[in-house]
């Protein structure tokens, strides 16, 4: 136990810059995994609630679909997709201050991120089409709208509106499941954190490795993590509130 | 992807069979020890936030907060590096066990909570009217009413815990997602990627898909219920 020795850590040259930018590496997979997923979430979620008739096939597919990813752990579709998932030639390149090879494991995280988080995706939206009375589409059928023009200007507005709150802390989720990452990819906050961790005796002036320094780089990486979820969660919070209101104002 | 179709893989997967029972059996035990101290503390935690008292409930928050935004990852690594840089010997199924349960016990306090929460206050008030105590009140009144709002969430967070008994590998446990790895990167057991995979996949899925599925036929039946009862009181 060496407190002085072990915060003297964060000021060697380098590591704070190392971290910082695991940070904002973290953050643009998650934000890009939870849009990515929310076209493709939206998409399953019509597919399994409105496909009948002939084109019931969809349905089965999305279904299947949803229901193998939210039931299979995120570890899993992380190591198939560092070994089998093909990466296109335009990323597999130097880019943003990231070898050629740590751009094909950002890409093959974002996609094991995506198969996963859109599966739960696709049910949060579900959740908010089943909302949506069943008089909206006839109203909107006896105005003239087709299937695809309902879909878009009146079913999907409403049931985005509902769950604003549900994906708001999807994405906390998303921030929270990328650190599954850590072992496998060295591009995100908690894998640099660890790799600091793990040559902790070369920083800390020392010698050898404390558990004063496991306080330090892990009460860092909390705190970090600690910002950015409780400000999203607060964020969904408020919309929570303001909710009831604006609809009684409605009514 | 070639290893899929080939009946060797298949094959060694078959002489492996031990490997793979063991780690599921793991997985299993860990989730079902951390679904216990998950409970606990869930409820422990739920009743101190809804209690109303404000020491209790601001410890409440503190934890619920502390836990919920932060991930199980770190936790775990956290206690895993503190244990064994402390040189304490450290049993990586016991770390898992309690992480995970400290985890799990955040989403459960808030689950109880909002359960508790849906019970309406003239309840609490005609209970304590007729000189209930705070602990038979919950015991014999609010809970047995808002066990059913409360069970559908906790199944969810149970299939939650199991997914998440995967973490266990990055402190390097011995639970089915690591096993599988071990065994398809392993010198003498390489190279079955695909079906060693799907195998694990599959028997994660026998057990979540399930009790997800329950969840879901659960709340769908209590919602219904509980509208068709607006009608009739507005009927």
């Amino acid at each position: 136990m060496d407190w002085k020795a072990s915060f003297s850590i964060l000021g060697f040259p380098g590591v704070l810059s190392y971290i910082g930018k695991g940070v904002a590496f973290t953050l643009i997979l998650s934000v890009l995994a939870v849009v990515i997923s929310i076209f493709l979430g939206s998409v399953l979620a019509l597919c399994r609630n409105y496909c009948h008739g002939r084109s019931r096939i969809f349905r089965w597919i999305s279904t299947v679909y949803i229901e193998v990813f939210r039931n299979t752990p995120l570890l899993l579709w992380i190591f198939i997709c560092l070994v089998a998932c093909p990466c296109p030639k335009f990323f597999a390149r130097k880019m943003w201050g990231l070898t050629s090879v740590e751009m094909k494991i950002l890409f093959r995280a974002v996609v094991a991120l995506v198969l996963f988080e859109s599966s739960i995706i696709a049910e949060i939206i579900r959740g908010g089409l089943n909302a949506i009375p069943k008089g909206q589409f006839e109203a909107a059928h006896t105005q003239g709208f087709s299937t695809v023009q309902t879909m878009l200007y009146i079913i999907l507005p409403q049931a985005y509106r509902a769950v604003v709150p549900t994906l708001l802390s999807q994405i906390i989720s998303t921030i929270k499941d990328s650190s599954y990452l850590a072992n496998l990819a060295c591009i995100e906050l908690m894998s640099r954190v660890r790799k600091i961790l793990a040559t902790s005796n070369m920083f800390n002036g020392v010698g050898r490795q404390m558990v004063s320094d496991v306080f330090v780089l892990f009460g860092l990486a909390f705190v970090i993590y600690f910002v950015i979820n409780f400000t999203l969660s607060c964020a969904v919070r408020r919309i929570q509130k303001r909710r009831p209101k604006k609809q009684e104002a409605a009514a | 992807m070639d290893e899929l179709f080939s009946p060797e893989a298949w094959q060694k997967l078959w002489t492996y069979r031990a490997t793979f029972l063991t780690g599921f059996g793991n997985t299993l035990r860990t989730a079902a020890a951390a679904l216990l101290l998950a409970l606990v503390l869930g409820f422990l935690f739920g009743l101190m936030a809804a209690s109303g008292k404000p020491l209790l409930r601001a410890l409440a928050r503190v934890y619920v907060e502390c836990i919920q935004n932060t991930p199980v990852v770190l936790q775990m690594c956290f206690l895993y590096y503190v244990l064994a840089f402390s040189s304490v010997k450290t049993d990586i199924i016991a770390t898992g066990i309690v992480s995970l349960g400290v985890y799990t016990g955040a989403y459960m306090a808030e689950v109880v909570r909002a359960g508790i929460g849906s019970i309406p206050k003239g309840q609490f008030e005609a209970a304590q009217s007729q000189g209930f105590g705070y602990f038979s009140t919950m015991w014999r009144i609010i809970l047995p009413q808002s066990i059913k709002i409360i069970l559908p969430p906790m199944v969810n967070q149970m299939v939650n815990l199991i997914k998440n008994t995967s973490c266990l590998y990055i402190v390097g446990g011995a639970d089915l997602i690591s096993l599988t790895y071990s065994f398809v990167t392993g010198a003498s057991t390489g190279g079955a990627y695909a079906p060693a995979y799907i195998l694990c996949g599959v028997l994660f899925f026998c057990i979540c898909y399930p009790l997800s599925h329950l969840a879901t036929r659960w709340e769908t039946v209590l919602k219904r219920r509980e509208s068709q009862q607006h009608l009739k009181e507005a009927a």
